[in-house]
Order: C-alpha cells, then sequence, then structure tokens
C-alpha cells in the first residue's frame, strides 16, 4: 500500500501540451506503470489531438467521463493555474497536484474558498508533485533516485526532498510515498494531512518531514505528532541562516513578525517526540539510527 | 515589492482612504516649493525609504517654518538614514515627502496581512497606534482584534463598523473609519498586497480620521497584472547584486558572511547555507539558481558571487533531478574559465548523469575541489574560506 496514489491511479494532465507539459509527461509514463496510468491530457481546443499516444481533451469534465481518471496533474502557466485547479475541483476529482509555480497568492485564497465543503484534495501549488516508488510517479522529481520501501517523505521543498530520498536510498532505506507540499503560503494538503494518511498507512514504518521557515504547519503538524502518531518522525527545517524580513526563494519563506524561525520550529518539533537533525546531511542517518532503536 | 509612503498613499486615496494632503520631492529647493503649494503653518518633512523605524532614525522632522523646512530637508536628504530595518549601514534618502501637519488626538493601528493558517486574508485592528504591531502582539496580545475577509463579500460594513468601535473610534467618527477599513481592504485585494499597514490611523483634535502613515509590499507573482505597480519600483531602495540578479530570474539575497553559495531550489540553497554555519562557516548569499539552469545562468551567478569583496570561497551545491549533473559541471566549467575564480571552488554533485558529471569537473584542468556529499563539501569549502 502507500498514500494517495498507486500502480492503478489515472492520471490526467492539465497543460500537457505546453513545454513542460510534455516534458514531464514523458518522464512520467516512462517511470514503472506510468504508461497505464497516465491516460489524458486537458488543452482545451486541442481536444481530438494525441500526445505520446495519449488523447487530449477540451476539459476535464469530459476527459474524465471518457477515461475514468480521477486525479490530475497540473502545468499550466501562472496566470491560467488558479483556475486550472478550479476546473478540476468543479468536475469531482480525488485528488489535484499543481506543479506551477509563481501563482498569485490572491487568486489562490480564491480557489481554496471556493474548494470549501467539495472532497477534492489539492496538493501544492508549487511543488515537485508524489510518488509512489515502483509504480507510479506524478511531478517532477527524478524518479531513479526513489527506492520502494517503508519510509513516508512529506516536504516543502523540490530538491530538499530529492536530497532527504537520496540519503534515504543509500542507506537501503526505501519508501512508502514521498509527497513535496510546497513552498507557496496557501497551498491544499499540509504537512499534517499528510502525516495522519502515513499514520494511518500500514506499509509505512516512519517519516521524514522536511520542512521550511515561514508559517507554523511544522508547529501545528509536531503537536497533532505528539498527541496522535503512532511511528517514528525525523525531522529537518531549513532556513536557520535566513535573516528576517526577506523572501527566501520560496513565497512562503519569509520570517514575518517574529514567527516562522527556524529553530522555533525545531524546538516545538524537538518538545513533540520528534528526532530532529539540524545537519542537512544527516536526514537519512537520524532515520537508520531511529529505526534500529 | 515595497513602495514608498507617499506612493502609497496615493493608492489609499484612490480607495477613499483620507490622508493628510502632500507633496513628494526630490531636491530641498522642491521641499520650500511644497510649502508654498500646500500653505498652512505646520509642515512633517519625511525621509522616503522602504524601511521602517524611520522616526527613530532621524528621518522624520517636524518644521513650523518654511526656513525649517529648508533645514529639515537638508539634513535628510542624503542622509544615511539607519532604522532597525536598514542593517547597520543605512540607507540613503533620495526622497521626502513634505505634508502638512496635523493635530493629533489619539493613534491607532490597521494592518492586512495573509492569514496563512486560516487561508484568509486578515485585517489586524488595535488602539496602540504607533508602535510596532510585533511589540503589542508580545506585550498586550489583547488589544489586536482580528477580522477574517470573506474572499466573495469583502469587509461588511458591519463587521468595519464594530472593528472600528472595539478599538475605540469614538461614534462621531466611526463611519468614516469604516470608510477607511473598507478602503484597506479593497486596496489590498485589488492590487494584489501581500502586506498592508497604516501606522499610525489617527484621529485629529477635529474629529476627522487619517492615514498619517502608509506601507504597501506586493505580490512579485501578480505584477504581470499590475503595471501601475511595477511602474512605483524604486531601484534605489534594492540590493543591486539582488538587481541584478533578478534580470537573470536567479533568486538572490546578500548576506554578510564569506562563502558564496550556488544551489538548486529554494529549500537545499537553504540547507546549504544552514549546513555552513553548522561547520563554523558563514555564507556570504542565498542564491537559488532554480530548475533550468544553463551554462548562462550558472555564469552569471558566479559573475555575482564574485562581485562581492568579501567572498573567501564559493561552494556549488546541485542535485540533479530534471537538470542533469553533466549539463551543470559543463556550465561551472564554462563559467569558471569566463569569469576568472580568485577563490577555491568546491562542487557538489549528486543525482541524474551524476558521474558524467563529476569526469567532466576532474578532467577540466580547473583546481576544482570536489564534495562527495553535502557534509563533505561543507567542511572543505569552510577549510578552503579560512585558509585564504
Amino acid at each position: 500500500m502507500s498514500i494517495l496514489i498507486d500502480k492503478n491511479t489515472k492520471v490526467m494532465t492539465q497543460g500537457m501540451t505546453g513545454k513542460v507539459g510534455q516534458f514531464h509527461t514523458i518522464h512520467c509514463k516512462a517511470y514503472a506503470n506510468g504508461a497505464a496510468c497516465f491516460v489524458a491530457g486537458v488543452t482545451p481546443k486541442k481536444g481530438g489531438q494525441r500526445f505520446e499516444d495519449i488523447p487530449i481533451y477540451n476539459s476535464v469534465a469530459e476527459a474524465k467521463a471518457q477515461t475514468g481518471a480521477t486525479v490530475s496533474v497540473i502545468y499550466v502557466p501562472p496566470p491560467y493555474a488558479a483556475a486550472a485547479i478550479d476546473e478540476a475541483v468543479a468536475a469531482d476529482l480525488d485528488l489535484v497536484i499543481c506543479i506551477t509555480e509563481g501563482i498569485p497568492v490572491h487568486d489562490m485564497l480564491r480557489t481554496r474558498y471556493r474548494m470549501q465543503g467539495k472532497r477534492t484534495l489539492l496538493i501544492g501549488p508549487n511543488c515537485p508533485g508524489l510518488i509512489t516508488p515502483d509504480e507510479i510517479k506524478i511531478g517532477i522529481m527524478p524518479g531513479h533516485i526513489h527506492r520502494k520501501g517503508r519510509i513516508g517523505v512529506v516536504s516543502r521543498s523540490g530538491t530538499l526532498t530529492y536530497e532527504a530520498v537520496w540519503q534515504l536510498s543509500e542507506l537501503g532505506l526505501g519508501q512508502s510515498s514521498c509527497v513535496g507540499i510546497g513552498g507557496d503560503p496557501i497551498n491544499g494538503l499540509k504537512h499534517l494531512d499528510v502525516m495522519k494518511l502515513f499514520n494511518d498507512d500500514p506499509d509505512t514504518e516512519a517519516v521524514v518531514m522536511v520542512g521550511e521557515i515561514g508559517g507554523s504547519d511544522e508547529e501545528e503538524c509536531a503537536r497533532w505528532i505528539k498527541d496522535n502518531m503512532k511511528k517514528p518522525v525525523v525531522g529537518f527545517i531549513a532556513g536557520v541562516t535566513a535573516p528576517p524580513g526577506k523572501r527566501m526563494g520560496h513565497a512562503g519563506a519569509i520570517i514575518s513578525g517574529g514567527q516562522g524561525g527556524a529553530n522555533e520550529k525545531l524546538a516545538v518539533m524537538e518538545e513533540c517526540g520528534i528526532h530532529i537533525t539540524r545537519n542537512p546531511a544527516e536526514m537519512g542517518r537520524t532515520m537508520q539510527k531511529v529505526l534500529k532503536g | 515589492m515595497k513602495i514608498h509612503e507617499y506612493q502609497g498613499k496615493e493608492i489609499l486615496r484612490q480607495f477613499g482612504v483620507p490622508t493628510p494632503r502632500g507633496v513628494a520631492c526630490f531636491s530641498v529647493d522642491e521641499a520650500v516649493a511644497a510649502v508654498r503649494q500646500l500653505g498652512g503653518t505646520l509642515w512633517v518633512v519625511k525621509a522616503q525609504i522602504h524601511a521602517g523605524g524611520r522616526g527613530k532614525g532621524g528621518g522624520v522632522k517636524v518644521a513650523r517654518s518654511p526656513d525649517e523646512v529648508r533645514s529639515a530637508a537638508q539634513q535628510i536628504l542624503g542622509m544615511h538614514l539607519v532604522t532597525h530595518q536598514t542593517g547597520k549601514d543605512g540607507q540613503v534618502v533620495h526622497r521626502l515627502l513634505i505634508e502638512e501637519g496635523a493635530q493629533i488626538s489619539r493613534e491607532f493601528y490597521l494592518g492586512m496581512v495573509i492569514d496563512r493558517s486560516r487561508q484568509r486574508v486578515a485585517l489586524l485592528a488595535s488602539s496602540e497606534g504607533g508602535m510596532e504591531i510585533e511589540q503589542v502582539a508580545a506585550h498586550s496580545p489583547e488589544k489586536i482584534i482580528t477580522v477574517r475577509i470573506d474572499p466573495v463579500a469583502g469587509l461588511s460594513t458591519e463587521d468595519a463598523a464594530q472593528a472600528a468601535h472595539a478599538i475605540g473610534i469614538p461614534d462621531t467618527a466611526i463611519a468614516d473609519a469604516v470608510t477607511v477599513l473598507q478602503g484597506l481592504c479593497r486596496a489590498f485585494v485589488e492590487k494584489d498586497a501581500m502586506l498592508a499597514e497604516i501606522n499610525p490611523l489617527v484621529l485629529t483634535a477635529d474629529g476627522r480620521i487619517l492615514a498619517l502613515d502608509a506601507k504597501f509590499n506586493f505580490d512579485s507573482n501578480a505584477l504581470y497584472r499590475h503595471p501601475e505597480i511595477i511602474a512605483l519600483r524604486d531601484l534605489d531602495e534594492e540590493d543591486p547584486a539582488e538587481i541584478e540578479a533578478s534580470k537573470f530570474d536567479l533568486s538572490y539575497i546578500s548576506l554578510d558572511g564569506d562563502i558564496g553559495c550556488l544551489v538548486n531550489g529554494a529549500g537545499l540553497a537553504m540547507a546549504t547555507m544552514d549546513i555552513i554555519k553548522l561547520y563554523s562557516g558563514s555564507p556570504a548569499n542565498f542564491l537559488d539558481v532554480g530548475g533550468g539552469a544553463d551554462k548562462e545562468k550558472v555564469t552569471e551567478a558566479f559573475k555575482l558571487m564574485l562581485k562581492n569583496p568579501n567572498l573567501k570561497a564559493i561552494l556549488v551545491n546541485i542535485f540533479g533531478g530534471i537538470m542533469k549533473c553533466d549539463v551543470i559541471a559543463e556550465g561551472v566549467v564554462a563559467a569558471a574559465r569566463e569569469v576568472h575564480l580568485g577563490v577555491p571552488l568546491v562542487v557538489r554533485l549528486e543525482g541524474t548523469n551524476v558521474e558524467l558529471g563529476k569526469r567532466i569537473l576532474a578532467e577540466s584542468g580547473l583546481p576544482i575541489i570536489s564534495g562527495n556529499d553535502m557534509a563533505d563539501a561543507a567542511k572543505k569549502v569552510v577549510t578552503a574560506a579560512k585558509g585564504k
């Protein structure tokens, strides 16, 4: 088992015919069971065409009706990406993964407002996507660094997630699923939501949680872990050296009003029983030690 | 993107928020001319820089005659204004705002932020105007009223009136305060702001409500639909290295250490700075070359780092995913040849085509120090920086 996606998931790609969408569709289709998983593309006015032998539809609703796809991945450019999420939610999909970076925050506020009461889950935006190793990869992460196994990974970053995964794989610690929740201030699933899924997943034995400065999601997740989590969690927070008031690349990575600092987050996480490391080169080894007891 | 106070007040006026009458000036003569234009007997001369805390730093002066305006303008224009937000070198003042003075009866605070955990725009209001809201939040959080704004309906008249009442605005001024609150909210949403503050909002002796300050920070991801905001950008207020970086789509922030960092991805870039610090080094910058870095971008990134006179060593940390390590290695070699590195260079590559990438570096004939993993690379770059 795994969380959110597996080898039987049927995926449509919104924005498949753009340069980015084409590139990643080829790689996702080539990974594990991808050829059977990626069943549709959505680009308005290009319905009826094909890319890499995948049929293209004019709308999400049509793609869902024709192919049974219940998950969507979005590579639509920033000015139109929030509307693409809205369309997927309106079509009542199970899960939407928005890779697009640079969506205006007020667009995301309106989209999240419209998602209230809907059952569709959102991952991202500005995220690498998610992967269940040896089954399916939905997103832009390099598939080959992953190994099938029993460690869950949840992170706000892209390449720092790859770093964590690579460290685990080098030590022979495979992954159940790896989820990049994205670096934007307004997003879908939070650390906490993904942590709950890992807690309930019988094939996940332990979790690596990678956070960043900004916001208070890591703290909220840590407090929940303290009272509810049945599995060990290893944690790292990037940005101990980040100065306040500066946006460190990600729109969400900013320390403002004395809140969201890395040391504060690490202190709360440690207090809540998370096995923290302050050294980003030690995420894998920290997990190895925890598992050995 | 930040703007000046006088620009922020212009936006507020467009949304019906009253401000004192004022004139933006670039010279002492303009400041004196502004006095004639404004009339009256009391003026405020205000330094226009993007940082807060200007009053405490000596950048705001009250004047009671045209001569006092002249002397205040002479003192402030060109000064290195140091505040808690500028750093120790301060910010050179190039612009002034000359405003008519106001007889202040009471001061209030208004702020607008994005509440991440509730995923709403939030209005903050407080009876404690003129102070930093962080201080109020730390010492008397009960004095801050928070109203979360419905993205469709906006701020209702009832909610606005209730908030105004709660911070102690007298009944006679509630209607004016509602106009201010609703105007601020609309400006915040329609202009795609990430932060807006009126501190202080004042009640004048004759019972009027006025915004005495205006601070805005806009969402850079939304600037494509706001040419009128882009037109307000003041490059004098920005770090030249950061301006240069933005031309090449590089995310760069200057820091005060001596080890340059070139990394792909914001999270890994922060983690790279952290590990340098952990091994007792000090990062000179944050630099995220992004997911699609090519030879040109890497070369520009090297040039940027090398402009820093404090630089003693460079660490390149790349996790090649979609971007292949051999492509990056070629970029690093080409860049190193083009820019004539005067400092030691440590490179750590991992991910797709890593062996090929390492071979390109080794066979380049350049004195590149190879790091086996993040920790090894960090230790080596710290040693190299100290040895210089």
